[in-house]
């Protein structure tokens, strides 16, 4: 069929770098038949209604009735976390969670990771002295989050080669082409990471620190505790969000820059540009392409089409975000803009946790690369990118620069 | 700096309150509360807040006016063959949300002539709902609830001036002081007031409150600040439940009495009233329903000392808290020959506003709290609503249309959303809950304050309710728009174990024009003429 065909194209690897141009031919289909009776959906008022509709699940179908999944070799299998988990639980646990890291029982903990925040970006920045390239990917987009989310979290920095191989399973299965074989190695990697962290939840329950593992394991509010296995699951996502999606808001942040030397100009000028410029950044590059999560519980009709019930449904959150029904000129990168009611954080019930930190951690990274790279420059445009095309970005990003400007400390 | 949340379209995302903690608080899970008038300290973070909201709901130096639908819109000029855009007069009586929000929206669209607000408050316009919210728990100073400054906006100011009457044919507005006003086109915005007690000896008593005017608050303020006795709330609608959660939240005791059989019955039905009770009284109201209060008695200074109740009790009580409704501002139109009496000023779906004989005029507009218009959504009766996102929409319809030709004029067809936050739960509702027979929990868990509830009339949804459930009223408002069938018959994430409609119970929406007659006179249809029979 040619109509199926242009999301297989989105799907190819050599769309990467520029998926915009057919995510407009997408868009004439607001609601895409796809292989397997899923569709595909990409005009902006049909996801944002989708995102606000009870009759979409986010259960895989896989766990639907079942408890958790079985165990794999022999390790004791994990629930889904919220990300993939429906009212009451989804709201129970997210709820529970947000208590450690958010309003309104802590509103101010974002806020105050604010001075780490900026002593990592310097740290990584001061690195790049004496040199004049860099890889803004492996050497400061990567660690900087990841470090973030360990501090955070309670996880020590120096296991990351552990756990980075689990979060590749994971963001892995988030591929539309993913197939079973991917879903057995998350569900491996998930009880892996769950036992790693298992023995990290111990060792805080014997000794709580201000981590928000500690805040898990001892923590008990109205809603109770969470169980150990929903304490594990929780904590195995948000360390792996926590890195995975914000690499790429930085990585093509930068490169979205260095390709408008205007607006990186006005940037230097204006450091108070940076807050709507990520916002125009989470529309116009937004690190996550496509949410693939989601289920029909019901006969739904929208745009004309009957997407019936247990069709599975991807949400093609970038092509709304470029939708012209919905923003002028979308195409342009125009953080002047003043309407930014992006889609790159998701919405509705699912909404990004982590949005507050992944704003945090990108103000502070960009100012601070803008700030002190001199004459920085792309050495190659396109950059190589990730092989997912759902968590889209650049797997390296080469800059030449004439200098580093010293932090002042 | 002065901010605007439109709490109609927040969602509770609380992204706001992470990039500001110390201006937006969250009250619970999702009610917000905020300061409308932070310090010069706070511009970067409460711009930074504004940038990240999801919803795009939050207002800086500037009033409210995303255009619903998300959709961007863009504004065809009117005909200006008739000069009027240019050089016309245009008069706004009642200078509130509703008068600023016409006046801007009159201006955005191009309007160059001259504009006059006419208002008897003496303040500048400022912001009702926080009133009895966060400005009367303490959380944010009485002074800060005043609403953006509109700096060119370009218009004559007459504030602490009260109109007392409208000619129609010689388009004027009369002042209390004996000026006249002349207008090409007028827009009548003038609100409600708090409906005081009935008993005007027992009304003066020092202690007898209201709640509607920034004066008012700051009385009941400085009594909710000072004193420690119970607190007597007479009328468990909105403000009276706000009020009552506002006194717990301070520790004070209070007792609400109320006529009906729960709290908010009139707005949400028994149903769901119930529901509000039972929040009431965990959170230790003494709520007493299908109670009235008989008789107010002071001391021989003149302050309140006691209330009798029609329960047979006597409760000694410094304050009382007068909450029973609204009264609408139509003395001044008396005479003057429109569709206006104690059920609000008639206009079309345009906001003109009709003559007493039922005839539509084109130079005379309503917007607001005062403004009673038909909606086709529901069989075309006609709705007064006391919401705040309506006197924002409907004033931006009226406006539109004062400037605009017969061709390019737009209905107000939104469909009425309203929210209020008490006992730490936001409660939201779209449509009109009151059209209603039927009532279904489809989401959520009564019993953890967290559901929603829906609606249905004659096999079709009509309205919405939901509590600490926000990101779901959307939903909804599409079912409603598309007469979807109730009760809804399908699967849904977080479904109740029980899904059963039952009766709603709402009041009878007849009594809103209760007491309003007409009589008809004449026989040739060219002399045939509606008068309105006042009540006594
Ligand atoms: C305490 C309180 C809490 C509220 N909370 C909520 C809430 O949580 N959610 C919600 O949706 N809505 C709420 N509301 C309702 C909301 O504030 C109103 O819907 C809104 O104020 C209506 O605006 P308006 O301009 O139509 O009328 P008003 O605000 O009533 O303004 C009318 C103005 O006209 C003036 N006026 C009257 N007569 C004359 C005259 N003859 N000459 C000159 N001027 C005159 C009045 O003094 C007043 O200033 C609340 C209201 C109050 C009082
Ligand atoms: C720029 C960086 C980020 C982007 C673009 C991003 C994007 C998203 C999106 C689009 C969703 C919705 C998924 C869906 O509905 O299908 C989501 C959910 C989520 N994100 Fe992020 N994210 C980022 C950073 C983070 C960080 C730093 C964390 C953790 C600290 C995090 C934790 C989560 C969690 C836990 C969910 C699931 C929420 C739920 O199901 O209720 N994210 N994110
Ligand atoms: S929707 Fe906007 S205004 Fe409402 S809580 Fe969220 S960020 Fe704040």
């Amino acid at each position: 069929m040619a109509e199926t065909s242009i999301f297989d194209q989105i799907l190819d690897y050599s769309h990467r770098p520029d998926p915009y141009s057919l995510y407009a031919e997408l868009r004439k289909t607001p609601v895409l038949r796809w292989k397997d009776g899923g569709y595909v959906v990409s005009t902006y008022r049909e996801i944002v209604a989708l995102l606000h509709d009870p009759r979409i699940s986010s259960i895989r179908p896989e766990d639907v009735g079942g408890g958790p999944p079985s165990a794999e070799e022999g390790l004791p299998g994990l629930p889904p976390a919220f990300i993939r988990r429906d009212p009451p639980d989804h709201d129970r646990l997210r709820r529970l969670a947000m208590r450690h890291f958010g309003p309104p029982h802590s509103p101010g903990r974002v806020e105050g990771m604010r001075d780490e925040v900026t002593e990592i970006v310097t740290d990584l920045i001061d690195a790049f002295e004496g040199g004049n390239q860099v890889d803004i990917v492996d050497e400061f987009a990567y660690p900087l989050p990841v470090t973030v989310i360990c501090r955070l979290l309670g996880v020590p920095r120096e296991d990351e080669p552990r756990f980075r191989g689990w979060a590749a399973a994971f963001v892995e299965t988030l591929d539309p082409r993913a197939g079973e074989a991917a879903e057995r190695r998350r569900t491996a990697a998930h009880a892996e990471l769950g036992a790693y962290l298992n023995e990290l939840a111990d060792a805080r329950l014997r000794q709580p620190s201000d981590d928000l593992l500690s805040g898990l394991v001892t923590g008990d509010g109205a809603d109770g505790r969470m169980s150990r296995e929903d304490l594990l699951s929780t904590a195995a996502l948000l360390l792996v969000a926590g890195h995975e999606t914000t690499v790429n808001l930085i990585a093509n942040g930068m490169l979205t820059l260095l390709r408008h030397p205007d607006v990186l100009d006005r940037l230097r000028r204006e450091p108070d540009l940076i807050d709507p410029l990520i916002e125009e950044l989470l529309r116009y590059e937004p690190p996550v392409h496509m949410s693939p999560l989601r289920t029909a519980l019901a006969d739904i009709e929208i745009a004309g089409t009957t997407i019936p019930k247990g069709a599975h449904i991807t949400l093609i959150l970038a092509a709304a975000d470029r939708d012209p029904d919905r923003f002028p000129d979308p195409d342009r990168f125009d953080p002047d803009r003043e309407d930014k009611e992006h889609l790159g954080f998701g919405g509705g019930i699912h909404y990004c946790f982590g949005a507050p930190l992944a704003r945090l951690e990108t103000r502070f990274a960009l100012s601070e690369l803008v700030r002190r790279l001199e004459n920085p420059r792309l050495v190659t445009d396109p950059p190589p990118y990730r092989q997912n095309p759902a968590l889209r970005g650049p797997r390296h990003l080469l800059i030449e620069f004439d200098g580093v400007v010293r932090s002042p400390a | 700096m002065r901010v605007v949340v439109d709490l109609t379209r927040c969602q509770g995302y609380g992204q706001c309150v992470f990039a500001a903690p110390e201006v937006f608080t969250m009250h619970g899970q999702e009610a917000l509360l905020y300061d409308p008038d932070p310090s010069d300290e706070q511009r970067e973070r409460v711009l930074r807040a504004k940038a990240a909201c999801p919803v795009q709901a939050i207002y800086v130096d500037r009033l409210a006016a995303h255009v619903g639908g998300g959709r961007s819109q863009a504004y065809p000029g009117a005909g200006d063959g008739d000069g009027f855009k240019r050089s016309g007069r245009v008069v706004i009586v009642g200078a509130s949300l509703a008068g600023l929000r016409a006046a801007m929206v009159l201006r955005r669209e191009g309007f160059a002539g001259s504009l006059t607000l006419i208002g008897d408050e003496t303040h500048e316009p400022y912001d009702r709902p926080p009133l009895s919210k966060q400005v009367l728990v303490g959380q944010v100073p009485l002074e800060n609830t005043l609403l953006p400054r509109l700096a060119d906006l370009d218009a004559e100011w007459l504030l602490g001036q009260r109109a007392t009457g409208l000619d129609v044919t010689g388009k004027r507005v009369h002042l209390a002081d004996g000026r006249q006003i002349g207008f090409d086109r007028l827009l009548i915005a003038t609100g409600v007031r708090a409906r005081p007690w009935p008993n005007e000896a027992e009304a003066a008593l020092d202690g007898v409150c209201v709640l509607r005017t920034i004066e008012d608050a700051t009385r009941l303020r400085q009594r909710l600040a000072t004193g420690a006795g119970r607190v007597l709330v007479i009328g468990a609608g909105f403000a009276g439940s706000e009020v009552a959660s506002v006194c717990r939240e301070l520790d004070r005791p209070v007792t609400v009495a109320e006529r009906g059989p729960s709290p908010l019955a009139g707005a949400l039905g028994k149903v769901i009233g119930a529901i509000a009770g039972e929040m009431q009284r965990e959170h230790g109201v003494d709520l007493r329903c299908g109670t009235t209060v008989t008789a107010l008695e002071g001391d021989a200074e003149g302050r309140l000392r006691a209330a009798r109740l029609s329960d047979g009790s006597t409760l000694e009580v410094e304050t009382a808290v007068v909450a029973l409704g609204a009264v609408r501002n139509v003395d001044w139109l008396e005479g003057a020959g429109l569709a206006a009496g104690v059920w609000g000023v008639g206009c079309d779906a345009g906001c003109r506003v009709f003559d007493i004989n039922g005839l539509v005029t084109d130079d005379i507009f309503a917007a607001g709290d005062i403004a009673r218009f038909p909606h086709p959504v529901y069989e075309y009766q006609f709705l007064a609503l006391e919401h705040w996102g309506n006197a924002v929409a409907q004033a931006e319809i009226a406006a539109h249309n004062m400037v605009s030709d017969q061709t390019r004029r737009w209905a107000h067809l939104s469909l009425p959303v309203f929210w209020s936050s008490q006992f730490g739960v936001n409660i939201k509702s779209v449509g009109v809950p009151t059209f209603a027979d039927e009532v279904m929990i489809t989401q959520g868990s009564v019993a953890e304050r967290r559901f929603v509830a829906v609606y249905g009339y004659r096999g079709r949804v009509t309205a919405a309710v939901t509590f600490d459930q926000a990101m779901w009223l959307e939903f909804y408002q599409r079912l409603i728009e598309r007469a979807a069938p109730f009760p809804p018959d399908f699967d849904m994430v977080g479904r109740p174990a029980v899904m059963e409609p039952v009766p709603a119970e709402v009041p009878q929406r007849i009594g809103v024009a209760q007491g309003a007659t007409v009589v008809v006179t004449g026989h040739d249809p060219g002399e045939r003429r509606a008068t309105l029979v006042r009540p006594q």
